[in-house]
């Protein structure tokens, strides 16, 4: 089993490194629920909600940009960055390697 | 037993009619694969025998316990209800909409502040402005240009993702004066007395612009919020219900939550499941409705439906 590491900025600002394989395809926001992150992902993974909203802080070239799907999503956000993307929409893969990721979805509480 | 079901949705269907009404499902027995509205229009047909009535568009607030057991269930427009058990099949929560960082926001709420459109008659000969650049901003800016005195839209980018016909027909009545388009700005402050009065917004180039604006509607989509449901005196782990598995009772007797906004060991968030649920959550719900009589089980296969 292949690992990667990350970081991963909650809604406080805190910064934690967080571990995951890359050969179970697996999303991020899998991931991040998966580490008990407060993201609600209400959809699932269908790109149908945003609440999984997360800024790209460092490794956006990588990643790429977002699709037109979430972009669609986003677009209904009172709020999104020139780096945002959907974590459900981010497979985990070697091109996460290092990347720096700020959860901007709705707090669940 | 009757059953009447209360939902701040204007609709049925919950997550399914809400966000992801064409999605197929491939996971409910019996169907190889089902769009998520037919699997709701399909329960809705299977209800119908066991004439279930409705309260729509409405958020349930407060339960009164009553001096027998049973509770006056009070909704945001107060209607209210009387019920001998309660079943809460709230999924993720109530869908409400997302707000935007404003200052004084809160302060205008009600007062001018409207996140959406109950009676469009509310902004007749009204100076209104619309924030936001999905289908439901551009298809309200549509149809309040001809109600309002003047609707002025305010959208961040410079084009729109919603659907093509509407943003064309929105570029079309800027573009004959009916409506102002804003583009390229976001709220920053709403400001009045008593009521909104102006809505200040900021540019691209961080330059201040000033409306006068009787109401501001800003629309930013819906996202699910646990919402009054912590407040009932239930016990919650991660703004999830928790529950006995015996028969879905919370700690609060009488009070039942299923479905996705419950939790338990082994807990699946699966429609499936939910159905699960249901079922054995009836069974012991009887005993509260109908304390005298003795519960027998029966299948629908042998007695058809119309003898329960």
């Amino acid at each position: 089993m292949e690992l990667i590491k990350f970081t991963v900025e909650d809604q406080q600002g805190e910064r934690q490194e967080v571990e995951a394989p890359t050969d179970m395809g697996l999303s991020l926001m899998e991931i991040l629920k998966a580490s008990e992150y407060p993201i609600l992902a209400t959809c699932g993974g269908m790109a149908l909600c945003a609440t999984c909203h997360v800024e790209i802080l460092d490794g956006q070239e990588g990643l790429g940009d977002a699709t037109d799907t979430e972009l669609d999503q986003l677009e209904n956000l009172p709020e999104y960055f020139p780096t945002s993307r959907l974590a459900c929409q981010i497979r985990i893969g070697d091109q996460l390697e290092g990347a720096v990721i700020k959860l901007r979805g709705e707090d669940v509480v | 037993m009757r059953c009447h079901l209360i939902d701040a949705l204007p609709q049925i269907g919950g997550q399914l009619s809400e966000i992801y009404p064409q999605k197929p499902i491939y996971d409910i027995p019996g169907y190889p694969e089902i769009n998520a509205q037919d699997l709701v229009d399909n329960l809705m047909e299977q209800a119908k025998p066991f004439h279930p009535t409705f309260t729509l568009g409405e958020r349930v607030d407060f339960l009164d316990r009553q001096e027998d057991g049973s509770f006056i269930v009070t909704t945001s427009d107060k209607t209210s209800v009387h019920a001998k058990v309660i079943v809460i099949a709230g999924g993720l929560g109530c869908f409400e909409p997302r707000k935007p960082v404003l200052t004084n926001l809160e302060t205008f709420e009600g007062k001018g502040i409207h996140y959406m459109v109950k009676n469009p008659e509310t902004f007749r000969d009204k100076k209104v402005v619309i924030a936001g650049g999905g289908d439901s901003a551009l298809d309200w800016t549509i149809f309040l240009a001809n109600v309002a005195e003047r609707v002025t839209l305010v959208h961040r980018n410079e084009t729109f993702r919603g659907a093509p016909d509407s943003a064309s027909k929105v570029f079309d009545l800027a573009q004959e004066g009916k409506i102002d388009l804003i583009l390229s700005a976001n709220l920053k402050e709403a400001a009045g007395g008593d009521r909104l009065e102006k809505v200040i917004l900021e540019d691209k180039n961080h330059q201040e612009l000033v409306l006068d604006a009787d109401y501001l509607i800003p629309l930013f989509g819906l996202s699910p919020k646990l919402g009054p449901i912590a407040d009932w005196g239930l016990s919650i782990d991660k703004n999830a219900i928790e529950v006995d598995t015996r028969d879905y009772s919370t700690g609060v007797e009488r009070i039942y939550a299923i479905g996705d906004i419950n939790t338990y060991p082994g807990k699946l968030k699966l429609i499936l499941c939910g159905f699960h649920e249901a079922a054995i959550m009836m069974h012991s719900a009887f005993k509260y409705v109908y304390p005298d009589q003795k519960l027998s089980f029966k299948y629908t296969t042998v007695n058809g439906v119309n003898a329960f």
